[in-house]
This record gives C-alpha cells, structure tokens and sequence, in this order.
C-alpha cells in the first residue's frame, strides 16, 4: 500500500477527500498598453482552502463564476497539480496517482460527455466495461439497474449525437457509475434540463446515495439542487472557503430573513411593530422582513391587532439572497 | 481486449457512411484512369524509367490510388477526432481515462484503415485490375510481405497525423500544420510521383524519410522490387519511423499533459 495512507493524519482518519491549505496559482501573460513585451502576472485560483468530506456525504460546492469550483475540481481529480499544499482522495495523491485514482472515482460534466459521439450509446458502455475491466456480472447488473432507473432503455442503440440533452446526460451518469466509483464529482450536472429531468436526476442521485453510500461532491448554479440533495455546502469565493456547514447554518450564518406580506384593507403609512421593520410598501401591501429564527407569531398578532388585515402570507429565506449576502460581505472584507 | 473493442467500433462507425464511400471509390478510379494513360505516355517514351516498366508504373498508379484513404494520406482518420477534442477541451476527459491516448487512437485508426481497405482500396484495385491488367504479388511471400507493410503504412502514418493533431495543445488549431503536413505527404510519399524517378540527392533523401513508408515501400514490395534480405530492408525501414515516430508521440503527449496539468488550461 502507499506510504502516504500510512502517514494519515489520525485526527481526520476516516476522510474520503481531504484538501488542506490547497493553493493554485497561474501565470498569466497580459499584454500592458504602451509596451512592447507582456507582462508576466499571477492569479491566484485557489489559496488557503482546507475541508474534508467523510464518506457517504452529499456535499454542494457552490460559488460564483472564477471562483474556483471548477479548479478545485480538476485538483481533487488529479488533472491538475496544486502549486501549494495538500490534496488526498481515497488515499491517494491525485495528480501522482491519476490512473489509479480514475478506477475509484466517477466524473461528470454538465457541458462535456465522456460518451463517444458516433456510437450507439451501448458501445460507450461496453467499451468502459473493458476500460476500467468491470466484471461481468458487475458490469451487468449495474448496467440493468441504471438503465431501468434512468429510463435509458429506448436508446441503447441510438446513436450519442442523436440524444437529447436530458438523455446524454442520463447516459453520462450510467457511464460515470459503471466501475462502482466511491465518489461522484457532479459539474453542473442538471444544466439545461428541463423541470421533470431535473427531479428525477436528483430523486436518482439520492438514492445511490442511500444505497451505495456514493460520496456526491457537486457543483453547481442551480441551488435546487443543493436545496433538495445537500445537507452540507462549502461555499467558496475568491478562491477560498467562506462558508462550510449545514444548509440551514448556512440560512443563519448569512442573518437571512422571513418576510411577511400583510395585504391591508386600506392604504397605510409603513406598519410599526416591534421585532420586524417594512422593506417596501406597495399599495395596500407591505413587506415586513423579521430575523429567521424568530417566531412569526408574536408579528401576526401585533399587526393584526393594530391594523385592518386582508390576508398575510410569510415568505421563508431564499438561499439565493443568502449566498449573494455571502458573496457580497466577501467581496468587501 | 479493450483495442479490439476500439478498432471494431471505429470500423463500424466509418461504415456508416455508405454514400460517401461510393462517391470515394469512383473518385479513386477517375483519377487511376488519367494517372495511368499520363504515365503510360510517360514510360511510351522512356521504356525502364526509375526501374520499373509500363505495367508496373500503372499498377504503381492504381495502389496509390487504393492506399490514399487506407493510410489517410491527406491527414485526418481518427486524429482529426483528437485535434477537435483538444480545441473543444474534452480531452482533459481522455486524460484522466486510465488507458493511454496513443494505443486508444492508434487502435481506433487502424479500425478505420481496416474499412477503408476494404472499401477504398479493394474498390480501385478491382478496377485497375479489370481495365488495366495491374500486376499482382508474385508470390504469397510477397503478398504477406505487402499485408505487413501496409499495416506498418498506417501506424507510420498515424503517429505523423497524431503528431500533427498534438500541436492543437499548443495553437489550438491542427489546420495550418495539417495542410502543410498534407502537402509533404503528397510530394514525398511518392503519391504524385514514384519516388524512384526523384533525380540525385533529392531521390536518396526523399527515400529515407517516413513518408516513404507510405506508398512507395508497400508499391515496391507488391511489385516484388525487393527480394530476400531486401524485403527485411524495407521491411525494416518502415518499423523503424514506426518505432522513432511512435515514441516520438509519447514524449509530446507527455510534454502535453504535463502542460495542461500544470499549467492548467
């Protein structure tokens, strides 16, 4: 066995992925107005990133554009060398060990397919059967399984090119699974879907998870997603973590907050209660927004009984405006 | 045995396109009937030319024409397939498969090479054969001594257009280099003229470098120029390039690799 497992740090035995102070940087050559050579810069994609994912969990990787998922995940993969740092992966050093680390690990790219363009879509199959040399029976019953869970077996014989988007998909997953990875790496894996493909990926990846005890890693835009499929986040930004927890610490950590819409009977002047202040006034309606935790009731019942009240409704946190709150705190620190 | 799974498919996947090879085959065999007639008054006026005699030069004209697609002569095959998977970035995919890239695409080229004899190069044969009365191997050593060359044809061939496809890694885009590659091929390869007819220096250096191994060596062993320790010569030579070339493959795929994973990109 490698001599690494065997340096393990005890404290996190038991980590599937362990990333610690991951650093990446890049030159870049960018030409300067007024001179004749370009000058050499750095960026730096990645610094001072640490976390550790345990096995069988469900980790959203979420963060705005170049701020570095997508490097991350080429590191953890092992196609791309960390200019500082450490990465581990089942074990393994990732980029020293990128072939073995292939047979253990499963990839897929919402915007890239592994499958091959021109064949039937079960010959990209047979042909990763005797790639990653998955016993037969193996082989077999993942495949029957995939394909009756991910209703692929209309298009075995059609061609890649010809799929839709939703079914290419489909395929890609069955194909990322066949060799029974321990992790599952997802980059944008729902982009494009439609509403009912999109739940049933997720129904999907849920339940390999159950099963299996598949580690997902994902990435991606679609917060549904994560909503529906992650009890952790990381959030990242900038290049380094700025949160990583629960989903609902994540509600609490960004001071999000519950609205309630009050429809009055009349017009009014902004409603004054305690323990909720009015974002926007719009005819008779008013939005009060109210510290998550808080209990909504006390706020029911003072505007009730102080104003003429329609109706009410209470909207809860959007994890959108979380992450931009996040985002947006990160940018100015 | 994953190659063969490789090759198999690749054949399948070339043979979907039934028309094109149609219209191949008969553009092959218009352009073996004006070759000939220009060669046969070509050898009208100078009977022994560059060795051979006016039947051998039209056989000449007619395996030309059957090995053009078989060995991709103009570039392209499945390396055109790898140019656009770097262009498009889904080779980082290819990389982190735990198969190397040379065999898969080599195995794939052959499998398409397979077809194209079959079809390409069985195609003209038959006609230069029915029309022409091209010369056939004189003995199966002979023949089995061609089937093997022209395998070593297309791998030689391979590894210069996989080459070719490489430098997409650094410019993105193989077309400039390919074209330019295309127009070696065509000169030295003894496509558009059988390199015994190359006068002098040009004749000694045009028979040492790879692009001999595409048709004028396969030519010559069908025409039984070379005999006995000759036919190992020859035989030789094309291993040779095949081995430089492949290894030469290797050292720029790793050189490429190295820059995508540590560079990024």
């Amino acid at each position: 066995m490698s001599t690494d497992a065997d340096r393990h740090d005890p404290t996190q035995a038991g980590a599937l992925i362990e990333v610690q102070d991951l650093e990446r940087t890049f030159d870049v050559r960018r030409r300067v107005e007024g001179r004749r050579r370009r000058s050499r810069e750095q960026v730096v994609a990645v610094h001072d990133l640490t976390f550790s994912v345990r096995p069988g969990e469900m980790v959203g990787y979420i963060g705005p554009n170049g701020a570095g998922k997508s490097t991350t995940i080429k590191m953890l993969t092992g196609i791309l060398v960390p200019t500082g740092g450490r990465v581990q992966v089942a074990g393994l050093d990732p980029s020293r060990n990128r072939v073995e680390l292939t047979r253990r690990i499963g990839v897929v790219f919402g915007q890239r397919s592994t499958l091959w363009w021109d064949l039937p879509l079960i010959d990209s199959f047979e042909l990763l059967q005797r790639m990653y040399r998955i016993p037969p029976a193996r082989y077999r019953e993942n495949l029957d399984r995939f394909i009756e869970i991910l209703d692929l077996g209309d298009q075995l014989d059609t061609p890649v090119r010809q799929l839709s988007l939703g079914q290419r998909m489909r395929g890609d997953i069955t194909a990322a699974l066949l060799h029974d990875p321990e992790v599952l790496y997802l980059d944008e894996p729902t982009i494009g879907l439609d509403v009912v493909s999109k739940g049933r990926l997720r129904e999907f990846l849920r339940s390999l998870n159950a099963e299996r005890n598949t580690t997902l890693m994902l990435t991606t835009h679609d917060l549904q997603d994560i909503e529906a499929l992650c009890e952790r986040v990381i959030v990242i930004d900038h290049g380094t973590s700025v949160y990583d927890g629960s989903l609902a610490g994540l509600h609490a950590q960004g001071g999000s907050t519950r609205t309630l819409v009050v429809d009055l009977v009349d017009e009014a002047p902004p409603i004054d209660v305690p323990g909720a202040e009015v974002r926007r006034v719009e005819g008779p309606r008013q939005w009060l927004s109210f510290p998550s935790d808080a209990s909504a009731a006390p706020i029911v019942a003072a505007v009730a009984s102080a104003y003429d009240v329609a109706d009410l409704s209470i909207q809860e946190p959007d994890i959108e405006d979380v992450i931009r709150d996040l985002y947006s705190r990160g940018a100015q620190a | 045995m994953l190659h063969v799974a490789i090759a198999t498919r690749a054949f399948r996947r070339y043979s979907t396109y039934r028309a094109a090879t149609l219209a191949g085959i008969f553009t092959n065999s218009v352009f073996g009937i004006i070759y000939s007639y220009a060669y046969l008054a070509l050898w009208d006026a100078n009977p022994t030319a560059g060795g051979y005699d006016a039947q051998d030069a039209v056989t000449y004209v007619w395996l030309g024409q059957a090995l053009l697609m078989t060995i991709a002569l103009w570039g392209g095959g499945t390396t055109d397939d790898l140019a656009e998977r770097i262009r498009t970035g889904d080779v980082a995919i290819d990389l982190y498969r735990p198969v190397g890239l040379v065999g898969w695409y080599l195995a794939s080229d052959l499998g398409r090479a397979a077809y194209h004899l079959l079809t390409r190069g069985f195609g003209p044969t038959l006609i230069g054969v029915l029309v022409f009365h091209i010369a056939l191997p004189s003995s199966v050593v002979n023949a089995f001594a061609f089937a093997v060359s022209l395998v070593l044809a297309v791998v030689v061939s391979f590894a210069i257009r996989f080459l070719v496809a490489s430098t997409a890694f650094w410019l993105l885009d193989q077309s400039g280099v390919k074209v330019m590659s295309g127009a070696f091929a065509i000169f030295f390869s003894g496509m558009m003229l059988p390199l015994v007819l190359f006068p002098g220096w040009l004749g000694t250096v045009a028979n040492v470098l790879p692009w001999a191994s595409y048709v004028q060596v396969p030519a010559d062993i069908w025409l039984g120029k070379h005999t006995g320790s000759g036919l190992l010569t020859a035989l030789g030579f094309q291993v040779f390039w095949a081995v430089v070339l492949l290894a030469t493959c290797q050292g720029v795929l790793r050189l490429a690799t190295r820059k995508v994973v540590v560079q990024g990109g």
